[in-house]
């Protein structure tokens, strides 16, 4: 693959193909862990380095793994580097693990990684795996911090609060909105997750509306589940 | 009486989908008629009962070895073997159950609802029937929300006019947004 098209793998992910925005996957961590930018921004990070290490370990790997049994395969290596991060953070980050809970394990269920494992490292080298690893871990995390930013702003009044990995313990965050109004709290309430979602959601069909493909319905793109799916008849629609 | 506690508060204070965000890629996807919805609603609570009653076990098993923390690792490559198993089994001996249900077993394996009540079972320390009880509770809620969701998008989204921007998913958030707004009504039922 020449240059311009590595490029263009590592940018598809942040905006054209937005995982959580465009291919609507990955929902539920979304919603649960955008609560405030520093839950949303660990998520993110944990979620990437999950998506890059199974990206390129499963591209190394996909002429050895059968047809028939690939989904197991792609899982137990989910599943493993889940574990790998789960023990990371748990013994350098304790904050941040007890902050992310069971989301954290929940990695392993999330649809971006296996859909990408299903859809482009099974099929494509191991550096244009790595770079679509980051590409759409970076713009899960972009997403995840945009919401974290709304939902905190709007719920406390304040920005950016958090211990932020032990470097800023105790941050009560920069005050934007708390001197003027109180917070709503229903914004990092469950409702305010789905209403925040379906508003950024809302704004990037606005803005986009021509220049990149919008799903309106849920596609066979994003669906993890499109191999599983007989005759090219989708359970999902 | 704890049972029913439980059941009740998995169905209306905890409501999977609509309280604790698990399991809403098919609360979004499949949603569309009360069919589907209804058949999805049925096979993840045999699922999630299923998975419970093999996964309890398997834990105190990892517990005695020392092996805690390869419980994400198993769980899942159990959840997914169970769930290829019960497939075939369905498709071999009742095929009339399979038309309707089996369908939706592929989609479950990746249903983060079914991997989290296993690990809330845990994480919470219930005893075993406490663990089936609660994963069934678990599985009418994600039932109930479905349908609740399917009569309202059948109604309500695919008969009104929506703003340009809005059409396809966004409006389904908003919905989803209303119902969980209607749904914090229960909170504090129990304290």
């Amino acid at each position: 693959m020449e240059e311009r098209k590595r490029i263009d793998v590592l940018l598809n992910g942040l905006i054209k193909e937005n995982p959580v925005l465009v291919l609507v996957i990955g929902t539920c961590p979304t919603l649960a862990t955008s609560t405030s930018v520093e839950t949303g921004f660990g998520m993110g990070l944990a979620a990437t380095a999950v998506l890059v290490c199974s990206n390129i370990v499963i591209s190394a790997l996909h002429n050895i793994i059968p047809d028939k049994v690939r989904i197991p395969c792609f899982i137990t290596v989910i599943a493993g580097f889940v574990t790998i991060v789960q023990m990371l953070l748990q013994a350098f980050v304790p904050s941040l693990y007890s902050a992310l809970g069971l989301y954290l394990p929940l990695i392993v269920v999330n649809c971006i990684i296996l859909g990408r494992a299903e859809m482009f490292a099974s099929k494509n080298g191991v550096l244009d795996s790595a770079l679509d690893g980051i590409g759409m871990g970076l713009g899960f995390t972009l997403t995840l911090v945009i919401m974290g930013t709304i939902r905190e702003v709007l719920g406390s009044g304040t920005w950016l609060a958090g211990d932020w990995f032990g470097l800023m313990k105790g941050f009560k965050g920069i005050p934007l909105l708390s001197r003027f109004i109180p917070g709503m709290s229903i914004m990092t309430m469950v409702p305010g997750g789905f209403f925040v979602y379906a508003i950024v959601m809302a704004a990037v069909h606005y803005f986009t509306k021509d220049k990149s493909k919008i799903r309106n319905e849920f596609g066979c793109d994003g669906c993890a589940n499109a191999g599983n799916c007989a005759d090219g008849e989708c359970t999902q629609k | 009486m704890k049972f029913v506690i439980i059941i009740i508060s998995m169905v209306l204070v905890n409501n999977y989908p609509l309280a604790q965000f698990l399991g809403i890629c098919p609360f979004l996807g499949v949603s569309k008629d009360l069919d589907s919805s209804t058949g999805m609603g049925i096979a993840v609570t045999f699922v999630m009962v299923l998975a419970t009653a093999v996964t309890w076990p398997i834990q105190q098993l990892l517990n005695k070895f020392g092996i805690g923390y390869l419980q994400t690792v198993v769980f899942i490559l159990v959840i997914a073997a169970l769930v290829q198993l019960v497939e075939m089994f369905m498709k071999k001996s009742m095929p009339a159950l399979y038309k309707s249900l089996g369908i939706f077993l592929p989609l479950i394996t990746t249903n983060c609802a079914v991997l989290g009540v296993c690990i809330t079972n845990i994480d919470s320390s219930y005893n075993y029937i406490e663990s089936l009880v609660n994963a069934f509770g678990a599985g009418i809620g994600f039932l109930f929300a479905m349908v609740v969701m399917a009569g309202v998008r059948t109604k309500l989204v695919d008969q009104s006019r929506i703003p340009e921007s809005f059409r396809g998913v966004p409006i389904v958030l908003i919905t989803a947004a209303i119902l969980s707004l209607s749904f914090m009504g229960f909170n504090g039922m129990f304290s």
